[in-house]
Parts: structure tokens; C-alpha cells; sequence
């Protein structure tokens, strides 16, 4: 599984570093490292919402404080 | 507002937007040999003798806007033909001297170059002059002047010289493609090759990003640039223009800072290299000393290679103050990952030519590095940033001596020093521009109030550590 951070400057402002931090360390909790591919890309054309993520080919918008929920939710659900 | 300092950059910025114009409307084969007519319409000439003359200088101008002289290598070109072919000859005495009895430039001279005529008045002998300048700083009536060229005064490599027919002449092994006597020619009869119309052509072979993303690098120092808008009209407008996505190159100034510290602790001693002119002087004028150039890339290069990681189509312009990123981006350590290079003159032409009133946009934010990586656009931020390096990497065991040097001349005085062995130091950053890039030749305006922009422009980062910056890179 393929999860894309967005880290352009919109969502950078919206807490985009605070997400991924979370994510690495949940990876690395559930020691998924060699399921889960955590990379960063510059704009998924989503600048409006929270910070966009996608899993795979699927595109979320999230808040930084939803970070463990989501990724219960929807990165270990899919797994 | 200003938006240049000079009516020579109005003039090269006019023919940009001119050949911009033309380029995005398909039109510039049928279109090119109006742009003079359409920048000089009248039959008045305004500077030069005659309409013709500065029509057939903007035809050179048109061709260095369409990238220049294909065969010859070098960024920097003179325009022959507007080349005023100003006097040299160095200190001479003028009609001003009164042939007085104190003689202060007889006494100032070290090497008894001042001679008197029968009238009293002075005289420099050529042959034993040195051309210190000290005559002429002790004259009371000001009257021994220097015929300096401004083009060679600016240039620090003396790289240029005056050909057979007395025009200036780029010797290029010598040229560093810092832009100094871009800036410096007040007739603007030396310009810098520009990449628009390849930067055009990546954008416009890219159908609005659906066929590879086009992202925008922009260089720190565009925070003392554009002051007519806010930053975030700038960014609203690259992106109108066709860019996908805008990335501080601050953020590569941050990997930079994280490795070149690492680095210096590994090795003891380092020269930057993120100036590519400071670079090219080493390798051209300190070939004994090019080991002690730091292995990093450039920011600019840097943040190229993360983005091409991540997205294997992605084009990348870098848009900056800097001549000498141009040669830079041809490098075989560069290539792969810096498709065209813009500066903000250049930049400027591309708003106009596509009719974009940055004024009139909406703001969009910019902000993906940190305080450290911004401050690299002025002298002195490269070294703050490596000592940050320092303290965020835990390297307490090592006494960090930064000497930062701006402007070719205090370059060279510093690898002198270290040639010696006698360099009070051990990181030599290099910048050939004074002041730093903020300076940079392909700036729109220089000002005294640069360097505080860019600081405040750094406080206004969200990330306050290098560490935070880059933690985002995965």
C-alpha cells in the first residue's frame, strides 16, 4: 500500500508534517514498514479542503488530530 | 511602484514579454522581426543616434531572449553593437586641475607618477602609475578621474577585455556567469541568454499538467522582489502561468544545510557550493582547492532531485535572482534534475506577455521551508543555517569557524587565505554576488532593505528548525 502525503504549502500550513510524523510512528507501532510505503508529493489539486492523502488511488482530506483514526480506519481496514 | 531599477532592464524586459507574447500565441516565426518596430514605433530616437540603431539593437536582444548564440557556450554575451565602446586608459588628470602648489597628488603617490607640466598642472606617467587611486582621493578640486569601463570594473574574474574594434569582449574561460556586468553596462550592451521559450514549451507541452506536472522552484530571495504585489499574488500568478505546483527552494537550502554540516564535520573543512558562480571560480581560478568543495548539490538541484523522485515525469524550472543558474542547470550532476531556468526579470515578462496583473490575484500561500533555509538568499544565512546544522545533528565535539564572504573579491581573499594555509576557518561560504543573492543580476530591484526582508521573510516560516523542514521528506 502506496500512502501519498500531500507537503505543498497548503497543506504544510494545515499540519501536513504534524500528519506524517504520526503516520511514521503508527507504521512503525504496527511495524508495517514493509506494507505500507509513506511518500510525499507537492499538490494534489485539493488545496480547498485539510490536508490531502491519498491511499493508493483513493483521495482523503484530513485533519491532523484525526491522523490514528483515519489510518485505523482506513490504511489497516484495507491492508 | 518601481518596477526595475534601470531603463535597460525595462528595455531587455520589453523584448521578453514581447517574444513571451508571441511564443504562447503561436505567432512568433511571423511575429519576430516586428518586435522592434512595436518597442520603438516613432522616427524620434531616445537613445541612440538614430531609431534604426536601437531597432537593430533589440534584434540582438530579441535573439538572446530566444536563447542566444546556440554555438557559443557561454551565458553572458556582449551586443557588439551596442557596446558604447566607452574610454579606458585608467587615472587621468582633467581640465579641472588648477596646477595648485600643495601637489597633494605628488605626495600621495607611492610610486612618483605625477609629473608637472611647465603650466603647473599635473600629469600621470603612465608608465609608473599602479593605479592605486590615491591622487585622486587626495585632489581638492576632484580632478583626476578614472576611465574605468563599467563593465570590467564589475567584473571581479577579469573576464573581460576590450576587443580588436574596442568593443568588450567575454573571455569565457574566465566568466563565472555571475551577471555582474548585466547588471552594471549602462547600455545594456551586455545581457544574459534567456530560457523562456523552452520554459514556455514545457508548459505548454504539458496541456494544463495532464501530460507531466510542471513545478515551479522559486529562489528565497524573491521576498525583495515583486514588492508591488504580496507574495502570494506572485505565487497565484507562476501559477496562471502553467505551473502545477510552487516549492520554496528553501526547502532544498534545509537539506542542504542538514547535509552540509554532517559533511563538515566528516571532512573539517568545506568551501559551499550552492553558489554556482562561487563553484565555477574555484574550478576556473583555485583548481588546487576544487577538493574542498562540498559533494551537496545545490538547493536548487536538491529540491529537483526530490521532486523528479516522487513524480518521474515532473518538469522543474527554477525561478530565481541568479545568471549563473543557467550554466549551473547544463552541469552533468544537474541535468537530469533542472529542466529550464527563469530569472524574476524573466519572470516579470512572462506576467506580461500572458496579460497577468499580479496586483489583481488572489493570494496563495508558499511556505514549505524553514526559517534557515530562507535565510540563505542574503550573505551570512548559509553560515547560520550550517551551525544550526551543527547543533540539530548533535555535533558538539567541533569548533565551527564560518567565513562568509560576498561579492567575487572577498572570495578571493578568503582562498587565497586558505591556499596559504592561512584561512582563520573552516567553512568558506561563497556567494559571487554582494550582499549575497539578494543582489543577484537577474533581480528586478536591489535595495538596502533586501537583507531585512529576507529576514523577516525567514520569521514568518512556519517550521522553525531545519529538522522540522525536511522531516517532511520522506
Amino acid at each position: 500500500m502506496k500512502i501519498t502525503v500531500c507537503i505543498g504549502s497548503s497543506c504544510h500550513l494545515k499540519g501536513s508534517r504534524l500528519i506524517v510524523e504520526q503516520l511514521q510512528g503508527l507504521i512503525k507501532e504496527n511495524a508495517l514498514e514493509d506494507k505500507i510505503e509513506l511518500v510525499g508529493t507537492f499538490c494534489l489539486g485539493q488545496c480547498q479542503t485539510g490536508v490531502s492523502i491519498k491511499i493508493d488511488d483513493t483521495l482523503f482530506s484530513l485533519a491532523p488530530e484525526d491522523t490514528k483514526s483515519f489510518f485505523e480506519k482506513e490504511a489497516l481496514t484495507r491492508l | 511602484m518601481k518596477r526595475f531599477d534601470t531603463k535597460v532592464q525595462y528595455l531587455k524586459f520589453r523584448v521578453l514579454s514581447e517574444v513571451t507574447r508571441l511564443a504562447y500565441e503561436d505567432r512568433l516565426l511571423e511575429g519576430i522581426t516586428d518586435i522592434p518596430k512595436t518597442i520603438i514605433p516613432g522616427k524620434v530616437p531616445t537613445m541612440r543616434c538614430c531609431v534604426y540603431k536601437e531597432r537593430a539593437i533589440l534584434t540582438e536582444r530579441t535573439k538572446l531572449a530566444m536563447g542566444g548564440d546556440k554555438k557559443n557556450p557561454n551565458i553572458i554575451e556582449v551586443i557588439d553593437i551596442a557596446c558604447d565602446e566607452c574610454p579606458v586608459g585608467g587615472f587621468e588628470v582633467t581640465e579641472s586641475c588648477r596646477g595648485c602648489i600643495a601637489h597633494r597628488c605628488e605626495e600621495a603617490c607611492p610610486k612618483g607618477a605625477i609629473v608637472f607640466t611647465h603650466e603647473q598642472k599635473a600629469h600621470i606617467d603612465k608608465d609608473k602609475c599602479i593605479e592605486c587611486g590615491r591622487c585622486a582621493k587626495v585632489c581638492p578640486y576632484t580632478a583626476i578621474h578614472r576611465n574605468k569601463r563599467p563593465c570590467e570594473n564589475a567584473c571581479k574574474v577579469k573576464a573581460i577585455s576590450m576587443s580588436e574594434d574596442k568593443t568588450a569582449e567575454i573571455i569565457s574561460g574566465k566568466c563565472v556567469q555571475c551577471g555582474a556586468c548585466v547588471y552594471q553596462c549602462p547600455f545594456g550592451a551586455i545581457m544574459d541568454k534567456s530560457f523562456i521559450l523552452e520554459s514556455i514549451d514545457i508548459l505548454k507541452k504539458s496541456c494544463g499538467n495532464t501530460e507531466y506536472k510542471v513545478y515551479a522552484i522559486v529562489a528565497p530571495s524573491i521576498s525583495s522582489q515583486f514588492t508591488y504585489a504580496k507574495l502570494g499574488q506572485v505565487v497565484t500568478g507562476i501559477k496562471k502561468l502553467g505551473f502545477y505546483s510552487v516549492v520554496e527552494a528553501a526547502l532544498g537550502a534545509d537539506m542542504v544545510a542538514d547535509a552540509e554540516s554532517r559533511e563538515l564535520y566528516e571532512k573539517g573543512l568545506l568551501t559551499s557550493s550552492c553558489c554556482p558562480a562561487f563553484v565555477k571560480y574555484i574550478e576556473q581560478e583555485f583548481s588546487d582547492l576544487t577538493e574542498h568543495i562540498s559533494h551537496n548539490l545545490s538547493p536548487m538541484a536538491a529540491l529537483g532531485k526530490y521532486i523528479k523522485s516522487r513524480d518521474e515525469k515532473a518538469k522543474v524550472v527554477f525561478i530565481g535572482p541568479c545568471t549563473a543558474k543557467k550554466a549551473e542547470m547544463r552541469r552533468d550532476e544537474v541535468r537530469p534534475y533542472i529542466d529550464s531556468v527563469l530569472t524574476f526579470e524573466e519572470l516579470q515578462a512572462l506576467f506580461d506577455g500572458r496579460d497577468i496583473d499580479i496586483t489583481q490575484c488572489e493570494e496563495d500561500v508558499l511556505d514549505n521551508a524553514s526559517y534557515f533555509g530562507r535565510i540563505f538568499a542574503r550573505s551570512g544565512g548559509l553560515s547560520d543555517a550550517v551551525r544550526q546544522g551543527l547543533k540539530e545533528n548533535g555535533i558538539e565535539d567541533f569548533e565551527y569557524k564560518p567565513v562568509a564572504c560576498d561579492g567575487l573579491e572577498d572570495c578571493r581573499m578568503a582562498l587565497l587565505r586558505l591556499r596559504a594555509k592561512k584561512l582563520n576557518g573552516n567553512f568558506i561560504e561563497g556567494m559571487a554576488c554582494t550582499g549575497g543573492c539578494i543582489s543577484g543580476a537577474g533581480c528586478l530591484t536591489h535595495g538596502e532593505k533586501d537583507k531585512d526582508q529576507v529576514d523577516k521573510y525567514g520569521q514568518e516560516a512556519l517550521e522553525k528548525t531545519i529538522k522540522d523542514a525536511i522531516s517532511i521528506l520522506m
